[in-house]
């Protein structure tokens, strides 16, 4: 397959979300230029008004911050404007076979506007608005930052390499991962759409602080159906640089962080269909 | 029509605010509350249909996965009983349980985000909405009385300086009948030059101006040569100008020192050891709203701390927010404008266990104040995405009725916009939020004592932050920066656009047309137009060419622009409202017309005898005690909430150890992503030296936070200082004499370690009043370092990292338990406080600097507080190993032969240091000539021990107990 999208030198495109309250930007454009992209940071008053752009990219991601404030609920306010004035061009981009990724913030974003999990290869929840999963308060009832260890759980996201343990941060206070039904998160699970599970630091599912949200069955991060769509909660663009890393004085400055895998798997994954 | 909206969680998932409710309600006492659920109520005034109304509810205001609604108006009548049906409330428990409701609004004109971001919301559904108010509803269900519930109300629920509380009101709709009021002009002068001393104290009086006599009659006289009263707002702008929040006038005075004449106290002190030292990479000191050192070839570094204590002593959470909210428009307005990367916050409370018996009238409780200071500090931080990664909480009984918040911001801005300066015929820009009635007087009233009335007379002093207004200035404010859009720029603060117009225009003159200024509801004076303190707003000196560019960088972050008035040059400042003339002074009147002040200070060493205390053979609960006291234990609680790793840079992290969890000393950040050049900032401070002597309080502060830095690995040869003193009321002598004392201790002491100072500032008249008793703040000085590390990769933590390696005391221990902790928990303050030893302080950080540069040292923890015994406890336990130190191996002066002393005086100057065996020649070699003992070892197990200088076992802990005594206290 290959993707429209103009490029420079071959590079793939990734396209920054902005919006008022919009705070993890900065680091994210790094990690994702590490990784090999160019990457431009759009206010989406501009993507609004010029609806065309969206689709000079190859990598859409909505970073991480307090969009709006989070007033009302977290994400949610984005999400609205997203579903009412970009929701043609933002499924249009994923049928493309584009990439799509949502932290923290963005995850939150995604999920309440229904881009993710989108089950059954439809992104059906779009239609009729039935939200089936949601993120909301942490059962600490506070923000909280601290360091997760993550394990995969599935090959389904180009993002994500199955079985491995990935160590980054977490700083929210809604990213409680809850399913409405039993047997709506038995379906996700089913159709390999669960990517990221908190752990131990052996990789063995565990309760509180390693579950730091108390998310059901450990859930952090989860791709839609066709694993081009990641949204997670940790920080993967917090873990770049060795030097991140909370204890590299006692353990060592590994060669890069765990959170570049990501960018790369993304970037790669476009740079081999373009 | 307006209609009401209730947003409430399902039964069957947590309602998360109302637990963190029900255990606060726990934590006041009142027990027989057996449910409680929260209700986010939202009114909505517009043109709209049933449909519309199910439209916001459904696809906006709920997550309908975890909430549901009901409407009033609208979409039906109240379809369904929120109490008994679908909320199922009230029917757990008792049988004879009472159900209470509690709703708490906003008052009119304190700002509330939410509403603007429901409108926006709704428009995005293709809809529109005239207005929005908000509030929140408690349902309480348990056998309570009504004053249980008032009590409730008041000391949990809401603050009644900022909100309105109903108790059992059903269908509120808040309409507000004075929503059409309008401002009609009336040009107000007062009748002041005909006023006797009496009157015109009077005056200064009704108008909360604080202006004493000798500065009305100057005030009387200035207008008298023109031959007309002062209006209103001129009398208002001059009160400002010369506010001692805005003018510094007692550090900055005469003080007659036991008849020593100190012309200018700041710059005999803090400013002249910077122009002593005369470092080239200091860039901008004490002019700019921060200092500014070098970083590295393409950027500079500026640096702020600031003092909010006034406004959080009344309402935490408002004063807290607008503290931090003030500091990053501190560094936006520094140059041209820098970026903010990292937030530093410090506080004094009272102790968090003090009964409420012994809290004065009017003032809120102490864990009343942590909780609100640390959730608005933390909510503003974290929605702008400025890492908060370094700080520090103190407490005594003395801040009670008076807590001290500072915040501090550092910024990173590019070498080439450093200077600014206005040009005569640029236009004045406002940008940013609204102006409402927000913190009028707020500058005059943060410079004076704190009463029991000070809630009732100050009410609009206090104002709420909207961190995501400001976080859209900082976005278009550095792209209009980066395209050179504007000459010169400061941020709207204390005193509003009076100071920030005042201070742009001193040079020039301004004239401002005061009807142009955008506001948040009608019916505002020229006069409140001008002085009202409202956050989130800058003040630009536009080139009127750049005019529409500028504009529309601004628009197209949604943030409002407005041109206001232009610098003309005439060095006038001239104000019209409507084109009527309301102010006309003489900038040279308002800048140096302030007549000089002189005050008396005195000092004499207060004497707390040092106590008799008798040796013992074991001090292992001691040890536990000074672990688990107030000041040194765990801030995990508070650490965790902030976002300390935002924006990517985090190297040293304040939570450090095998667990994430032991108390790192200074914070270290990559400020550029692809650079390994960093930034060190720490603080010091330690107000139980300064009740024996603030020259020595002030020496160790600075001592403490350079200890920090050379802690992880940096080195004195880059190290800017700042002071920020919190005073008690320096009109007496005494206290004055203190001020005194701590800044010639900060002069000598600088000098000394060759650190010079580039900003700073003062809040004095912190005391509060209640009844005939006044309280004052103990003297408080807070000392902020920043150093500019070369390479981070050389940075170590405090953690111990393998059993084996050997544990080093540098520095010499001496009988110093003066102020300490040890002396604290037993009751006492003594008198032989901790000194800096000119001798050997500096040589040896630089030694030890010099081998942490060689890779010789594998952890170092600073010794302060509880001294070489809670340090060494400390690194043991955040790195999960045991230790056994000797205390016959410590280098004492000649005299020390107590254990006691050894294990916990607080000397300055000292580290324990962990090297590996292999390297300790090298490393002794390095250290050599300064005084150090190889003290013991790190072991394989779980116990810490230290041996007497006799060879015997007076500590001996397991460290998961030691641990568990520093982490209880705090949790909560």
């Amino acid at each position: 397959m290959t993707i429209k999208a103009e490029t420079l030198n071959n590079k793939p495109k990734a396209i920054i979300l902005r919006t008022a309250g919009t705070n993890c930007d900065y680091e994210t454009k790094y990690a994702l230029e590490k990784a090999g992209a160019d990457v431009d940071l759009v206010h989406v008053n501009q993507l609004v008004k010029d609806k065309g752009l969206l689709g000079s990219y190859h990598i859409f991601v909505l970073p991480g911050g307090f969009t709006y404030g989070d007033d009302i609920a977290a994400g949610k306010v984005l999400a609205n404007q997203l579903r009412h004035h970009l929701l043609d061009e933002l499924m249009q981009f994923v049928d493309d076979g584009k990439l799509v990724i949502g932290i923290c913030n963005g995850f939150q974003v995604l999920i309440k506007m229904g881009l993710l999990p989108g089950i059954n290869g439809t992104h059906s929840s779009l239609n009729g608005y039935r939200q089936e999963f949601t993120l909301t308060y942490n059962d600490s009832s506070k923000f909280e930052d601290r360091w997760v260890y993550l394990k995969s759980f599935s090959n389904k996201s180009v993002f994500v390499d199955k079985d491995c343990l990935l160590y980054v941060p977490i700083a929210h206070a809604e990213g409680k991962f809850v399913a409405g039904k039993e047997g709506e998160l038995k379906a996700l699970g089913k159709s390999g759409q669960i990517i990221f599970k908190y752990a131990d630091k052996d990789g063995n599912i565990a309760n509180y602080p390693w579950n730091p949200n108390g998310s059901m069955d450990n859930i952090a991060g989860i791709c839609d159906s066709t694993g081009r769509v990641l949204g997670m909660m940790p920080h993967p663009e917090r873990y770049i640089e060795p030097t991140q890393h909370p204890r590299w004085t006692r353990e060592g400055l590994k060669s890069e962080g765990d959170g570049l895998a990501i960018f790369r798997n993304a970037v790669n994954y476009i740079a081999g269909i373009l | 029509m307006v209609t009401r909206i209730e947003v409430f969680t399902k039964t069957n998932f947590p309602d998360a605010i109302g637990n963190e409710v029900a255990s606060e309600i726990a934590n006041i006492g009142i027990t027989f509350v057996d449910e409680i659920r929260t209700v986010q109520v939202y009114l909505i005034d517009g043109n709209l249909s049933k449909e519309d109304i199910k439209r916001i509810c459904s696809e906006l205001l709920i997550d309908g996965l975890t909430q549901d609604y009901v409407c009033i108006n609208g979409l039906s009548e109240r379809s369904a009983d929120i109490q008994t049906g679908k909320m199922k409330f009230g029917q757990k428990g008792r049988k004879d349980n009472a159900v209470y409701t509690i709703e708490v609004a906003r008052k009119r004109g304190v700002m509330d985000p939410v509403e603007s971001t429901v409108i926006k919301g709704i428009r995005d559904l293709g809809l529109s909405a005239k207005s929005v108010k908000t509030a929140k509803r408690f349902l309480l269900a348990g056998s309570l009385t009504i004053e249980q519930v008032e009590t409730i109300a008041d000391k949990v629920l809401a603050n009644k300086i900022i909100e309105d509380v109903f108790i059992n009101k059903d269908n509120l709709f808040y309409e507000d009948k004075n929503d059409t009021i309008d401002y009609v002009f009336h040009r107000n002068t007062l009748e002041i030059l005909n006023a006797d001393d009496e009157q015109l104290l009077l005056i200064s009086q009704m108008g909360q101006l604080y202006l004493n006599l000798q500065e009305m009659k100057a005030v009387q006289e200035y207008f008298a040569t023109f031959g007309r009263n002062p209006t209103d707002v001129e009398l208002e702008t001059i009160a400002q100008t010369w506010s001692e929040h805005c003018m510094h006038k007692t550090f900055r005075g005469i003080i007659d020192y036991d008849g020593k004449l100190i012309d200018n106290l700041l710059a005999n002190t803090v400013m002249k050891v910077t122009s002593e030292l005369n470092k080239p990479w200091c860039v901008s000191v004490f002019k700019d709203n921060a200092g500014i050192v070098e970083f590295d070839e393409n950027y500079n570094i500026c640096f702020k701390v600031e003092t909010h204590n006034h406004p959080s002593a009344i309402e935490p959470y408002g004063g807290a927010n607008t503290g931090i909210g003030g500091v990053i428009r501190d560094t936006l307005g520094t140059g041209l404008g820098a970026k903010p990367i990292l937030n530093t916050d410090v506080f004094c409370f009272g102790p968090l266990d003090m009964r409420q018996e012994m809290i004065p009238e009017g003032v809120l409780h102490p864990k009343r104040i942590f909780k609100g200071v640390v959730a608005g500090v933390r909510d503003y931080g974290n929605r702008m995405g400025i890492p908060t990664a370094n700080g520090a909480i103190f407490f005594d009984e003395r801040y009670t009725g008076n807590p001290l918040v500072y915040c501090g911001n550092v910024g990173l801005i590019p070498k080439d916009k450093c200077k600014k300066v206005s040009h005569e015929g640029d236009l004045i820009l406002l940008v940013g939020g609204r102006t409402g009635r927000d913190g009028i007087h707020g500058a005059t009233f943060s410079s004076v004592e704190l009463t029991h009335q000070s809630e009732v007379v100050s009410g609009g002093a206090v104002q709420i932050g909207d961190p995501i207004m400001e976080k859209k200035v900082t976005d278009a404010l550095l792209m209009a920066r980066d395209r050179g859009l504007y000459n010169n720029i400061t941020d709207c603060g204390a005193g509003g656009l009076s100071s920030a117009v005042g201070e742009m225009g001193e040079e020039l003159g301004a004239v401002v047309d005061l009807e142009k200024v955008p506001l948040k509801y009608d019916g505002l004076s020229y006069s409140e137009i001008w002085i009202s303190e409202a956050q989130e707003r800058m003040v630009l000196s536009v080139p009127p060419g750049n005019m529409e560019e500028i504009r529309e960088v601004f628009e197209r972050e949604d943030v409002e622009v407005t041109f206001i008035g232009k610098f003309t040059g005439d060095k006038r400042l001239r104000l019209r409202y409507k084109g009527e003339d309301v102010a006309d002074i003489e900038m040279a009147f308002l800048h140096d017309g302030l007549p000089g002040m002189t005050r008396k200070a005195t000092w004499r060493s207060p004497s707390h005898k040092d106590p008799a205390i008798n040796e013992k053979k074991d001090y292992g609960e001691d040890l536990k005690k000074i672990l688990s006291s107030w000041n040194v234990c765990s801030k995990e609680w508070v650490i965790r909430q902030y976002d300390h790793e935002v924006q990517g840079g985090s190297v040293m992290k304040p939570l450090q150890g095998v667990n994430n969890d032991g108390p790192g000393d200074a914070c270290i950040i990559r400020p550029v992503l692809n650079s390994n050049k960093g930034i060190i900032v720490s603080n010091g401070m330690n107000p139980k030296y300064g009740d024996i002597d603030p020259y020595y309080m002030a020496a160790s502060a600075i001592d403490e936070a350079l200890r920090q830095i050379v802690s992880v690995g940096g080195s004195l040869e880059r190290v800017a200082l700042l002071d920020n003193f919190s005073w008690g009321n320096t009109s007496k002598p005494e206290c004055l004499g203190g001020l005194v004392r701590a800044a010639k201790g900060c002069y000598d002491t600088a000098l000394y370690y060759e650190t010079p100072f580039i900003s700073g500032k003062d809040s004095l008249n912190n005391e509060f009043k209640s009844g005939d008793k006044t309280i004052s703040i103990p003297p408080t000085l807070l000392i902020s370092a920043i150093c500019i590390m070369p390479d981070v990769t050389k940075a170590i933590s405090m953690d111990v990292k393998s059993p084996d390696n050997l544990i080093y005391i540098l520095g010499m221990t001496k009988n110093e338990l003066g102020g300490s902790h040890y002396y604290y928990i037993h009751g006492f303050i003594g008198n032989s406080v901790p000194k800096v030893d000119t001798g050997i302080g500096k040589k040896t950080m630089d030694l030890l600097a010099s081998a942490t540069e060689k890779g010789l040292v594998r952890s170092c923890h600073d010794c302060s507080e509880g001294g070489l015994a809670v340090a060494a406890a400390e690194m043991s336990f955040a790195g999960g190993y045991g230790m056994e130190l000797d205390l016959s191996q410590v280098p004492v002066e000649e005299g020390v032969d107590r254990d006691d002393v050894i294990l916990f005086a607080e000397s300055n100057s000292r580290f324990i240091v962990e090297v590996q065996p292999e390297k300790h020649q090298e490393f002794e070699k390095t250290i050599s000539g300064i005084p150090y003992g190889c003290i013991g070892k790190v072991l394989d197990d779980d116990i810490f021990t230290i041996l007497s200088q006799n060879g015997e076992k007076v500590i001996s802990e397991k460290i998961s107990d030691l641990k568990e005594a520093w982490q209880a206290t705090l949790r909560l």
